[in-house]
């Protein structure tokens, strides 16, 4: 059975302005040990998805519909403290900026102690122990020195890495980072990816990594999910997305980024017009208002999520005919 | 795409010579007393050719964005040159500068932040006319920035709406079409795209790339997404605290790098392939960027370096000069072909 389950999960917030359809439906499974990479672009829902999980978006004016599972548990039915038992235990989570998520006041050390004590029955020397192996773990010199700085005192690249160590401080079996390498450098990216791989296949934790750069996803994910208007429109193993991809959205994402291994001179080929609101969306397939290949049968309804023939594994949510998808595919791809 | 001997034929726009800008760090309430400073740019050579895109690249503090800043002399240098059509601007009074402004204009990182959120788009693109006494009369100066409107992609009709009515894309199309409103020669644009979403970045690079061919546009190209650098400029310089370390084509930089910290930051772009992905062995820098306040003695690079040797890397700072291989680089140990061959996924 999978680690994670979501079924059919659907999140809408009610504001001012009307009901915001963040998340429409969407279902996906990680397995333990398993990396799933979630892409799209800001409003995408992505994010909101992920919170969800964590039961972060439990306010007044959000309706939840849907299942989410997890090891055995009813994430949705689960009272709040049941889910603080779980959040930072045996799902944790890390943000993109590692600043705002640490708080300024305290020395890392009694955050990370802190973070131990709320689920573990540990002596604050037990819990201050395990926090300096884990600073070790995640690569920050000198941890016992270290333990005792305030979170300004570190780069942005180091206070990841706290950030990091704190939520495997609890061994979770399930990590979820948004964005986590958005706001630092490259060269900064690709440790902290490293480090993300390395506790991965070491600890075993499953990891859900939300980016909306394919680069990350490429290095990171077994699984990739393309997400859009709060929809999951695309869904298959890295390798199938990258050289098969079905979307004409996913094939818009991949045309639409220079780089590096490809010709520099190659024309950039962008995705006409702007996301939708997610307010009043676009009647039939969300994406059809941008969509190169728009037709008739695009109107109706909102294409399901339904595999691919041949590749059960491989998920399109698109009206156009297999061979169509498949022929188009070829002749973007003999223009690179 | 031009080759070199092209280029040499092209004269410099911009020359810009041993720049230094150093941030004092001031302590004390009252009494203030200078305590140290920060070196954000510290002796930066190069020239800027006409109609050409030159990159600068490097991490968050390298001194890209500075450097740009100096350029436009939005900031004052503490010292050096830098030439622009042959006078020096570098020590010009603001009176002086106000024509030259014309000819120099920047685009933002945040097309949030850098639009005046109480003024109607026409006013914000229409400013540059006013503020220069270029066209006095409203009905003209509404059709030329109308014309402009059209220019940049946006609908004309939108005239009199305010910037928050605008996504983040059509609101970089507004700081275009704001700089490119008295057809200057110059533009520097710092990080124009990396508050976009992916699918929008293409719309605001192609819009660049075109105006660039229709105006002849010289272009400083400030960016610390490597890809998009490539897809854009002509020559690249890599700085790393305060100091340019390699200077090269883009064709050269990107598939024969000189300099271990260029090869470095090329090994750690994530590459959109899983199969190269899976190929390369990435080389990761140890560590961060050392403070600009202190920054190591020497070559700078010297500290993070896979290839420093000691007794010479922390004793001599190497100069930029021309390489066997090609381009420039500041280093006493430039990278092997098969060096980079390993490294860097790209490679040929």
């Amino acid at each position: 059975m999978a680690l994670l389950e979501v079924r059919n999960l659907s999140v809408q917030f009610e504001t001012d302005d009307g009901v915001v359809q963040a998340v429409d439906g969407i279902s996906y499974s990680v397995d333990q040990g398993q990396a799933l990479g979630i892409v799209g672009e800001s409003g995408s829902g992505k994010s909101v998805s992920s919170l969800t999980v964590m039961g972060l978006t439990r306010a007044r004016n959000a309706r939840i519909s849907g299942e989410i599972h997890f090891d055995g548990k009813d994430l949705l039915a689960a009272s709040a403290e049941d889910l603080r038992q779980i959040r930072g235990n045996e799902i944790a989570m890390i943000f993109q900026d590692p600043l705002s998520s640490l708080h300024p006041f305290y020395k890392i050390g009694k955050q990370l102690v802190e973070a131990v004590q709320v689920h573990q029955d540990m002596t604050k020397a037990q819990a201050r122990d395990r926090a300096i192996e884990m600073l070790g773990l995640v690569g920050i010199p000198d941890p016992r020195k270290r333990i005792d700085s305030y979170p300004h005192e570190f780069s942005g690249g180091m206070r990841q890495r706290v950030m990091i160590a704190m939520a495997l401080i609890n061994d979770p079996k399930l990590l979820i980072a948004d964005e986590p390498t958005t706001a630092l450098d490259v060269t900064v990216q690709a440790q902290i990816l490293d480090l993300i791989q390395r506790l991965q296949s070491e600890l075993g934790t499953a990891v859900v990594m939300i980016t909306h750069d394919l680069g990350v996803v490429a290095e990171v994910a077994d699984d990739i999910a393309v997400m859009y208007a709060g929809r999951i429109i695309e869904k298959a193993t890295k390798e199938t997305i990258f050289a098969k991809p079905q979307h004409p959205y996913t094939w818009g994402l991949l045309k639409s980024i220079p780089r590096l291994d490809t010709p520099r001179d190659q024309e950039l080929v962008p995705i006409a017009g702007r996301p939708p609101s997610l307010i009043v969306k676009p009647q039939g397939c969300s994406f059809h208002p941008r969509c190169p290949y728009r037709h008739d049968a695009c109107l109706p309804q909102d294409p399901p999520l339904e595999p691919v023939p041949q590749d059960p594994g491989h998920g399109v949510a698109c009206v156009l005919a297999h061979d169509r998808r498949e022929q188009i595919w070829a002749e973007l791809r003999s223009h690179a | 795409m031009s080759t070199p001997s092209q280029e040499q034929a092209r004269p410099p726009l911009v020359e810009v010579r041993d720049l230094v800008k150093h941030f004092p760090i001031r302590e004390g309430i009252v009494i203030q007393r200078q305590v140290g400073a920060v070196q954000a740019v510290d002796g930066v050579s190069f020239d800027v050719l006409e109609g050409e895109t030159l990159g600068l690249v490097g991490e968050s503090g390298c001194g890209k964005s500075t450097t740009a800043r100096l350029i436009t002399r939005l900031l004052d240098p503490t010292s050096g040159s830098i030439r622009y059509r042959g006078t020096d601007i570098a020590t010009m009074s603001r009176r002086q500068l106000k024509p030259l402004r014309r000819e120099m204009q920047m685009i933002f990182q945040d097309p949030y932040s850098s639009l005046n959120p109480r003024k109607t788009v026409g006013t914000i693109i229409g400013e540059p006319f006013v503020i220069h006494g270029v066209e006095k009369d409203d009905k003209r100066r509404k059709a030329r920035v109308q014309g402009l409107m059209e220019t940049v992609g946006l609908n004309p009709e939108h005239y009199n709406r305010l910037p928050h009515e605008f996504s983040g894309g059509q609101r970089q199309r507004i700081g275009v079409a704001r700089a490119i409103a008295l057809e200057p020669k110059l533009i520097v644009a710092d990080e124009p795209v990396s508050a976009l979403d992916v699918s929008i970045q293409a719309q605001v690079l192609n819009l660049l790339r075109d105006l660039q061919r229709e105006m002849g546009l010289t272009i400083i190209f400030i960016a610390h997404d490597l890809s998009v650098v490539r897809h854009m400029c002509d020559r690249v310089a890599v700085m790393y605290l305060g100091k340019v370390v390699e200077l090269a084509t883009s064709e050269q930089l990107y598939s024969n790098p000189q300099h271990p910290y260029t090869g470095a930051l090329l090994s750690a772009v994530p590459v959109p392939d899983p199969i190269l992905a899976a190929a390369k062995t990435r080389q990761v820098l140890t560590g961060d960027v050392p403070s600009p306040t202190n920054p190591p003695r020497a070559c700078r690079f010297h500290t993070r370096c896979p290839k420093a040797v000691a007794g010479t890397c922390d004793v001599t700072e190497p100069l930029l000069e021309p390489k066997e291989r090609g381009g420039e680089a500041a280093c006493h140990f430039p990278l092997s072909s098969s060096e980079v061959a390993e490294a860097v996924p790209t490679a040929r």
